[in-house]
């Protein structure tokens, strides 16, 4: 417990992560808004949070500058110092950036929809009366989390704040969307690719009361959205567990 | 108490640390001497288990670092006072670490106001000159209030108030009965410093021995004379055994003599002396000749000055 205590101490003493989050949270709510008022017939619950990955890719930087500038203002040192067996630190600061994504998810993704209620022109459709309809909006918050788990694990290998952010962000944005264009196997690999499972557990089924059938975004994969999101913690969770073992073996 | 059994470290081909064994005392400050890229930084971090040793141990208090308790309580250290983030308050900076090992809120106030810096603890750490940054740091050792301490090049561009400051400092720590491991690559500031000398050269040991001893055993000593008999003096020294080597203004340089032993000469023989003055070599030319050969980077300098 005193570890938490510790890493939210070191994440709320700089001024980079209340931005991130002001950031994420102002993103998401503001391009939902936008979403909102351009919305032609009533707008579904998964229409307030399609623009969720913009929050998630800042989330995510946060997440890996959480250690990042461990490594770049020689803190780790200090952190491995006053713990040495440098896994329970690790873990420690995934739990409290884990939480606070989550949390950072959560409020984006129920301010959206709360602001989406006041502002939608039909707002008849913005009801939460289905397990659909909560997947859409605490799925945020628990992509959020996973994701940031994930950005920690690249950090953690990387240790350098330009290289763990371009991975992070070429591979999210730019990677998953091309593979798509590899002919023949293209399509095969892609409903594979981990940030793809994580839109399709988010934006994923939804009801089809809202959507005009074929009118829903694109979401490619044969997991249901729970398996999806199961396969997207996974893959977050091995990168993690593995740069734990780096970071063990490692000088630090 | 730290003691280094036959702690090596390769990078590649590169040996940093080569079978290195040396102990370091408690309620003395001992001086860990070397000339840059001599592996002086690398052991200390061995020390505190942040760099895995190729072959060998060290062990502090019969305990490898990793084995230790709340390490903070047992050993503090301070390798860089850069390694802070430059945005974070000294206070907060020394908040979280005496959390990490459970060490009451009210220690961070008392170590900042044993280094003088109370009235800056809420001020980002990045706007620190080097003075205030290397009290920091000093601040963030004592906070477990430890047995053991190490400091690498503490005094490193700080200005003679500083480097005074840090002297008193850690011989006051010394004197506690603590352990006080200090890295250095100036053996004159050692010499003021420190009570023993640990000595390493391209990683390897080239002494281990109190200061005095180390002063002395590696420093010629002469005696200077002047006498109006000059020649006298000088003929009859030489008689002796004695090295003498005429001076320019006429004084003679007497090597091999205690200035004892050339003053009951010329007594005995009735010379007139208007000076005996034992001389010593400078520590910068002794520390030349012991680690002449196990510098790293070789200047032009350093090859004519042997």
């Amino acid at each position: 417990m005193t570890l938490l205590a510790v890493e939210r101490i070191k994440l709320f003493s700089t001024r980079s992560p209340w931005w991130c989050m002001l950031l994420a949270v102002g993103l998401t709510v503001g391009l939902g808004a936008i979403f909102a008022l351009n919305w032609g017939g009533p707008m579904p619950v998964m229409g307030t949070v399609v623009v969720y990955n913009f929050g998630l890719y800042v989330v995510m930087v946060m997440a890996a500058l959480a250690v990042t500038t461990e490594y770049r203002f020689g803190t780790i040192k200090a952190t491995f110092q006053a713990v040495p067996d440098r896994i329970s630190p690790m873990i420690a600061k995934a739990v409290v950036v884990m939480l606070l994504s989550g949390v950072v998810g959560l409020v984006a993704a129920f301010g959206s929809w709360g602001l989406s209620r006041v502002i939608a022109d039909d707002s008849s459709g913005l009801a939460l009366d289905s397990a659909a309809d909560w997947r859409h909006l605490v799925g945020v918050g628990l992509v959020f989390a996973m994701g940031a788990l994930l950005a920690l694990g690249v950090g953690a290998m990387v240790r350098h704040t330009a290289g763990a952010v371009s991975i992070i962000l070429v591979y999210a944005l730019v990677v998953e969307s091309l593979v798509g264009l590899i002919p023949n196997i293209g399509d095969d690999i892609q409903k594979w690719l981990p940030f793809l499972m994580a839109q399709k557990f988010i934006l994923g089924d939804p009801d089809t009361g809202g959507i005009p059938a074929g009118e829903g975004p694109p979401v490619v994969g044969d997991l249901s959205p729970w398996g999806s999101f199961g396969y997207f913690a996974a893959i977050a969770l091995a990168i993690y567990v593995i740069s734990l073992v780096v970071v063990k073996r490692r000088d630090a | 108490m730290i003691e280094a059994v036959g702690l090596t470290k390769r990078y590649g081909k590169t040996v940093a640390v080569d079978n290195l064994s040396f102990t370091v005392a408690p309620g003395r400050v001992t001086g860990f001497l070397g000339p840059n890229g001599a592996g002086k930084s690398t052991t200390m971090r061995m020390i505190l288990g942040l760099d895995r040793p190729t072959a060998g141990q060290v062990l502090i208090d019969g305990k490898p670092y990793a084995r230790l308790d709340r390490p903070l309580r047992t050993v503090g250290a301070l390798l860089d006072a850069k390694w802070v983030h430059p945005n974070r308050s000294a206070r907060a900076h020394l908040q979280w670490l005496a959390k990490s090992n459970g060490l009451p809120d009210r220690r961070v106030d008392e170590v900042l106001d044993m280094v003088g810096l109370t009235k800056v603890a809420k001020r980002r750490a990045g706007g620190f000159s080097l003075g205030m940054s290397q009290r920091l740091g000093i601040a963030g050792a004592l906070l477990g209030d430890p047995k053991v301490l190490l400091f690498d090049e503490p005094v490193n561009g700080l200005d003679p108030e500083g480097i005074l400051w840090i002297r008193q400092f850690m011989q006051g720590l010394a004197a506690e009965g603590r352990t006080v491991l200090v890295s250095s690559h100036l053996l004159s500031e050692m010499a003021l410093t420190a009570q023993d000398l640990v000595v390493i050269g391209r990683g390897k040991l080239i002494s281990q021995s109190s200061t005095t001893e180390f002063v002395e055993r590696s420093t010629e000593n002469t005696v200077r004379v002047r006498s109006p008999h000059a020649d006298k003096l000088g003929a009859m020294l030489v008689d002796k055994g004695f090295t003498v080597r005429e001076d320019s203004d006429g004084s003679l340089t007497v090597s091999g003599a205690l200035s004892d032993e050339i003053g009951d000469i010329a007594a005995g023989s009735g010379v007139v002396l208007h000076e005996l003055s034992p001389q010593r070599g400078s520590l910068e030319q002794a520390f030349m000749q012991l680690t002449g050969d196990s510098v790293e980077y070789h200047a032009e300098l350093a090859e004519t000055g042997k």
